[in-house]
């Protein structure tokens, strides 16, 4: 029988652990300033709370969450548009399963659903051809967020309905690229830190040499990392070890699945199907350049051109999803936290989300009741 | 008979009365009985114990079970863990309106052999039929009756640092299995529920003369939450070990792919105790020697008393706090 971790895990762990701590401490008497790192990714953010790592690298090395969650990242009025396609009796809405939950200005796709509209929770858009494939009466809209990761899929998914000549389907895509935000961050933001933690998931697609402009523009640090704790401490000390010798590279601590050009296969799809847009971030504003929409080639599929959705401007709210996404605010930070705020009633995304900082920060790192 | 259930069954006429006979009534093997409008039931003296839970599971039929295995399993594991001995069930059908009678049959036959397993007799039933739409398939309710034990009765204001915390075997089976069996995830496992009555398995840890002194069965909410219901109404620290927490690979790997955490998973076939020190090795002696507990471990211990909360240890030593479950797990996106 296995256990949660394996027993040779906590043991290298620890150890590695020690390490870091030890050279985080050397860098802050060289720096005079505590090492403060990014992760960029959901599930980074998410598997350093659960771990631990998160904790017991606290007051030694500075763990910010970036704009890594797809739901996160995703504007408001993005996501008033996807409820307000729900809203017409005659469609199914098939969605990933974060979307159910994250507040719209008036309500969320779940409330929509128990309302009595056809929204279904889907692993895959595949599914969701699928599904219009045994509903031809009617029509259905998948609802796309996400980077780099995602976006292949969902363009496997219009390769797939466009093979089928499907006419009832369609995509709602609201995708992120990760360079531009990373370069705004570092250029607009300005935000502090010492390196990004790279994401694992999104480099199996862009490639390890995705990011040498890092290097090259800002002299920024950053390593590529897996989700086991090893991976993740791992990864924080080859970060240190540039910070504290002054020599920024971009470092693949992910080689068994990142390739240094990534992966063709994905990429191709991408532009076939996908054109790039300016795209407007949550809490940040539109970064030029910096999403991607179907290409007009397939306008056929595109939720956005088959079906005229108009939605006013979002009401303002004191969430301060935006400042957690820039990495400018802890969830302790927010007014909201906790209290008004909370994974049942959540008032932003970053709440909804398993890999949202505020939801992370929930079930991982609160310490009350 | 029709292949069919319809709307003439639930008339209470000569449909209703075929479907009682023929189906349930030759099932549970209490004709005398059923003649009556209710049972009588002879108690030693003591105090009686009841629950009743209600059982609307999707899919009916899932590896390792279906919904009469599971109401069998439900109730009579609940009142096992209250530490009453379970002596028998009542079991309520409705049925919608067009939904096989074969299935039914199915359903009843597997609900009757669990009772007979877990040595409960089912002593009351009815049935009702609602029009299609009305509900989904087939809900069960069941309400179980059973002794309170004289001997080793649970006492959790007894729970006191140094006790150990045990599970009689992995964690999140069933819930990963519904979620596979629902097919709407695109999981292939074969891993199968957990689903099963425990009373047997308890009364052994009981007789072989265990302190137990709290145990409850982890369902909805999974371990986290009953063990941090346990601690605020007990006003105990537990501290758990991630380390020690058996877990298939199965459930570990879908859990990693959907965003999932274990320790919140359902489960239908398992116990938390709460056990002395001293006995905590005959305890699990006792659970190993039946296949519901082979794997039955310690995972972790009472280390206070006063403040109410459930840490877990990761492995790199940090502990952080866990809690309740808060709202539905939903599959994350990548």
């Amino acid at each position: 029988m296995k256990t949660l971790f394996e027993p040779k895990d906590p043991a290298v762990a620890k150890e590695l652990a020690r390490k870091v701590i030890g050279l985080a401490d050397r860098c802050r008497e060289k720096t005079g300033t505590v090492p403060a790192f990014m992760e960029v990714c959901g599930s980074h953010t998410m598997a350093l709370a659960k771990t631990g790592v998160k904790l017991i690298l606290q007051g030694h090395v500075n763990l910010i969450s970036g704009p890594g969650c797809p739901v996160c990242v995703t504007d408001q009025k993005q996501i008033d548009a996807m409820i307000e396609v729900a809203e017409s009796d005659d469609r199914i809405v098939c969605t990933f399963g974060d979307m159910m939950r994250v507040p719209g200005s008036k309500r969320t796709l779940m409330s929509a659903k128990t309302e009595g509209r056809d929204v279904r929770i889907v692993y895959s858009p595949i599914d969701a051809v699928k599904i219009a494939e045994e509903n031809p009466d009617r029509e259905v809209v998948f609802l796309g967020v996400g980077f780099e990761t995602t976006v292949p899929v969902l363009a496997a998914a219009i390769q797939l309905a466009a093979q089928k000549q499907l006419k009832n389907f369609s995509m709602w895509a609201t995708t992120k690229l990760v360079r531009p935000v990373l370069r705004t961050l570092l250029t607009v933001k300005k935000v502090k830190i010492n390196g990004f933690l790279l994401p694992g998931h999104v480099s199996i697609v862009l490639g390890g040499n995705a990011y040498q402009f890092l290097v090259d523009d800002f002299r920024m640090p950053g390593v590529i990392s897996g989700f086991e704790p090893v991976e993740m401490l791992s990864a924080i000390y080859k970060l240190l070890k540039m910070v504290y010798e002054d020599k920024p590279e971009i470092m693949n601590n992910y080689k068994s699945v990142v390739r240094s050009k990534g992966n063709p296969v994905a990429q191709k799809l991408m532009n076939e199907f996908f054109q790039p847009c300016d795209e407007a971030w949550r809490g940040i504003g539109v970064i030029p350049q910096s999403g991607l929409r179907i290409r007009d080639k397939y306008a056929a599929f595109d939720a956005r051109k088959k079906f005229s959705i108009e939605v006013g401007e979002p009401k303002k709210t004191l969430c301060r999803c935006g400042d957690m996404i820039c990495g400018l605010a802890s969830p302790e930070q927010c007014l909201l936290f906790g209290k008004a705020c909370t994974p049942l009633h959540p008032v932003g995304p970053c709440m909804v989300s398993t890999e949202g900082s505020c939801a992370a920060h929930y079930a991982y790192m609160r310490k009350e009741g | 008979m029709d292949r069919k259930i319809t709307l003439a069954y639930g008339d209470g006429g000569e449909l209703a009365h075929k479907l009682i006979q023929q189906i349930f009534v030759s099932a549970f093997g209490n004709r005398d009985a059923s003649r009556f409008d209710a049972s009588f039931l002879s108690l030693k003296s003591g105090e009686i114990a009841v629950t009743t839970d209600s059982f609307v599971v999707k899919p009916l039929f899932f590896p390792g079970g279906d919904i009469g295995k599971i109401a069998v399993s439900g109730t009579v594991n609940d009142l096992a863990v209250a530490g009453a001995v379970p002596l028998c069930l009542t079991a309520g059908f409705i049925i919608e309106e067009g939904f096989p009678l074969a299935d039914l049959r199915k359903i009843v036959r597997s609900l009757a052999d669990e009772a007979a397993g877990a040595g409960v007799e089912v002593v009351a039933g009815d049935t009702k039929v609602v029009e299609k739409g009305g509900a989904d398939g087939v809900y069960i309710n069941t309400t179980g009756v059973g002794l309170k034990r004289s001997e080793g009765a649970i006492d959790p204001s007894r729970i006191a640092p140094g006790d150990d915390i045990l599970i009689s075997g992995p964690i999140g089976d069933h819930g990963i299995a519904i979620l596979a069996a629902r097919g709407e995830l695109g999981l292939m496992t074969e891993l199968q529920s957990d689903c099963a009555p425990l009373n047997k398995m308890i009364d052994a840890v009981i007789e072989a003369g265990c302190d137990v002194k709290m145990m409850r069965d982890p369902t909805r909410g999974g371990i986290a939450t009953t063990l941090v219901e346990i601690a605020e109404d007990f006003h105990a620290t537990f501290e758990l070990s991630e380390s020690r927490l058996p877990v298939r690979d199965a459930v570990r790997g879908a859990c990693d792919i959907l965003g999932f955490d274990p320790m919140y998973l359902a489960n239908e076939g398992k116990v938390v105790m709460v056990v002395a020190h001293e006995d905590t090795q005959k305890a699990l002696n006792a659970m190993r020697t039946f296949s519901e507990g082979e794997s039955a471990a310690v995972i972790g211990q009472v280390t206070g008393k006063g403040i109410g909360q459930l840490l877990l240890e990761t492995p790199l030593g940090s502990k952080r706090r866990l809690h309740r479950l808060s709202g539905m797990m939903l599959p994350r996106i990548c």
